[in-house]
């Protein structure tokens, strides 16, 4: 396989030639577009595999961007936000975004993140099983094993679990997950989340207050680590 | 009343006041006629005037002097109910009344006026000693790290073949020491501002404390590696609606506060309990204290304790603060018995225990 195409929309021109440079030499081949209107049009003659989208642009507000792009393009989105305003972040994510990074950012957290959307996207997900550095989940047979040994989960520790596994290193935020494990009627029921990822957390890490695997995004969701 | 006294009333009211407080003390004079000689009701009037001039402007209490002399020359001097004065010695009184009354309410006025010039002297004075300091306090702990930036990159860029490997990777330590630094002061510039500006959300949501705790030692881990922590948590502790990235900058300003100005080895102790409906988190430091005449100060804005080391904007404490108030809740500070400082939050907010969802 090539290696994979970035496309990066961003008004400054100094994060633009920061991000080439980085994506470059780890071998991503890359496209620059400094206004939304310069993006779409790139998104529509190159395709690209994964788009980084700053949220502040000149021409166009960043939801919007993503509303559009999200009207055809199903590729990874990771946004990129100046603030750490979690309801723009999170509204970002409800509305197609796969992941966001909070400038200033770590260079070893952007290319986690990259790797991480375009394995979600290559993932096979007919995988019965699923290594997840000390944690192997049985999707057949619906076990959990930590360092070979056995966990005991309830139902819904196990859902949340396996849902965890198969977006593994991805950002899920609370609705999202409430949505999925609950239900619906359960999307601001946001206490049964914080009890069983508690709960998951004394089961599944070897410190449940150092979490290594269950990570918390403030005020967003949390993440897993499958490392 | 203070705040009454404070903020004038408007203009017709003020009229209104003045007209009534002094028919008020014409009626009571009248009422005490039988007891008073009229020429002591002049004094209760001309005491009634001193006062309205205390507080109202110039006009209305004009107009006070000029009601209380003619309500006295027609209530009181005899012959009763007329304008027409029967002796000179009364005429001569009434004249006097009304200048004493004029002069009264012109230099009470005029005394006001000073008062008002000299406070917004000082109030101007106060706000430039003020912005003094925060340039002076803002363009060090901003340009320190700007100027360590610009001149190791400066020195990378002319003079690499004159580095070697270990200055260079010196060097770039520095830049990347200076840029985090230099983050922190951004954040806490925002943070302030974001307060100021009233521009503060507080979305509150159903946060578990373990996590909120642990999650910030993680984020100070770097800060910490002198210090030992200690954390207790009681089993079984509820859930609180809190917002948890706010809860978190108060947790880390607390926390990195107490781990810069502590010795290396002290312990940073953080307690959570719930006693009614309450969240009270306490962090502990067996540190030095602080100064007992400097601990009402530490929460101003930007002020920071006489003689630390640079590295701070004097923002940390004044931000958690505010947070926390947007919490509707209260913190504290105060020295330990024998050694360190402990700071006490208390938020009161709703609480969940959940139970019975260990076999779902």
């Amino acid at each position: 396989m090539s290696s994979a195409s970035v496309l990066v929309i961003d008004d400054e021109v100094q994060i633009r030639k920061l991000l080439t440079i980085t994506l470059q030499s780890n071998e991503y081949r890359v496209q620059e577009a400094s206004t939304a209107k310069e993006g779409l049009m790139l998104v529509a003659s190159h395709p690209p595999d994964l788009i980084l989208l700053d949220l502040g642009l000149p021409d166009e507000n960043g939801h919007e961007v993503l509303r559009h792009l999200r009207e055809w393009y199903s590729n990874p989105i990771i946004i990129l936000s100046v603030q750490r305003d979690e309801s723009d972040i999170v509204k970002a994510l409800d509305n197609g975004a796969s992941d966001y990074l909070v400038k200033p950012f770590r260079t070893g957290e952007l290319l986690a993140r990259i790797r991480s959307a375009l394995r979600k996207n290559n993932s096979d997900e007919n995988n019965p099983v699923a290594e997840l550095g000390d944690i192997t989940i049985d999707f057949a047979a619906r076990s959990v094993k930590k360092n070979g040994s056995a966990i005991k989960l309830t139902a819904t520790e196990y859902t949340l679990l396996a849902l965890f596994a198969k977006n593994e290193g991805k950002v899920l935020t609370h609705q999202y997950l409430l949505n999925q494990v609950w239900g619906p009627s359960y999307r601001n029921e946001s206490q049964y989340l914080r009890v069983f990822i508690a709960q998951l957390r004394k089961k599944i890490e070897t410190d449940a207050n150092r979490p290594a695997h269950i990570i918390t995004e403030s005020g967003v969701g949390y993440r897993f680590n499958g490392k | 009343m203070k705040n009454y006294l404070l903020h004038n009333p408007s203009k017709k009211n003020q009229y209104l006041i003045s007209i009534a407080t002094v028919s008020v003390v014409a009626a009571i004079g009248l009422g005490l006629h039988g007891f008073l000689e009229y020429r002591i009701v002049a004094f209760m009037l001309l005491v009634t005037v001193s006062l309205l001039a205390m507080f109202l402007d110039i006009l209305p209490v004009l107009t006070a002097a000029i009601l209380s002399a003619l309500l006295w020359d027609v209530l009181f001097i005899p012959p009763r109910f007329t304008f027409t004065i029967s002796n000179t010695e009364d005429r001569l009184l009434l004249l006097m009344y009304f200048i004493i009354a004029l002069i009264n309410a012109t230099l009470t006025y005029k005394i006001r006026q000073m008062q008002k010039e000299i406070r917004a002297k000082e109030e101007k004075a106060n706000a430039v000693k003020f912005y003094n300091t925060l340039f002076n306090s803002l363009s060090h702990e901003l340009r320190t790290p700007i100027t360590t930036i610009i001149g190791a990159t400066d020195n990378l860029q002319t003079g690499s073949e004159r580095l070697t490997d270990q200055d260079k990777s010196a060097l770039l330590d520095e830049i990347s020491i200076a840029s985090l630094r230099l983050n922190d002061q951004v954040e806490n510039l925002l943070n302030m501002s974001r307060l100021e500006s009233g521009y503060l959300k507080v979305k509150k949501d159903w946060c578990d404390i373990n996590d909120l705790v642990y999650r910030t030692l993680q984020h100070l881990e770097p800060l910490l590696e002198k210090n030992r922590t200690a954390v207790y948590i009681p089993e079984r502790f509820p859930l609180f609606k809190l917002d948890f990235g706010l809860m978190e900058q108060v947790l880390y300003n607390l926390i990195s506060n107490a781990a810069i100005h502590t010795p290396p080895d002290s312990t940073v102790t953080i307690v959570a309990d719930c006693p009614e409906e309450k969240l009270v988190i306490t962090i502990a430091d067996n540190g030095q204290g602080f100064p007992e005449n400097e601990i009402a100060l530490v929460f101003d804005k930007f002020y920071r304790l006489q003689g630390t080391k640079t590295g701070g904007t004097g923002l940390g404490l004044s931000i958690a603060r505010g947070f926390v108030e947007a919490h509707n809740g209260t913190i504290r500070l105060e020295n330990m018995p024998v050694c360190g400082a402990m700071f006490t939050i208390e938020i009161p907010t709703e609480t969940s225990y959940l139970t019975g969802l260990k076999n779902e």
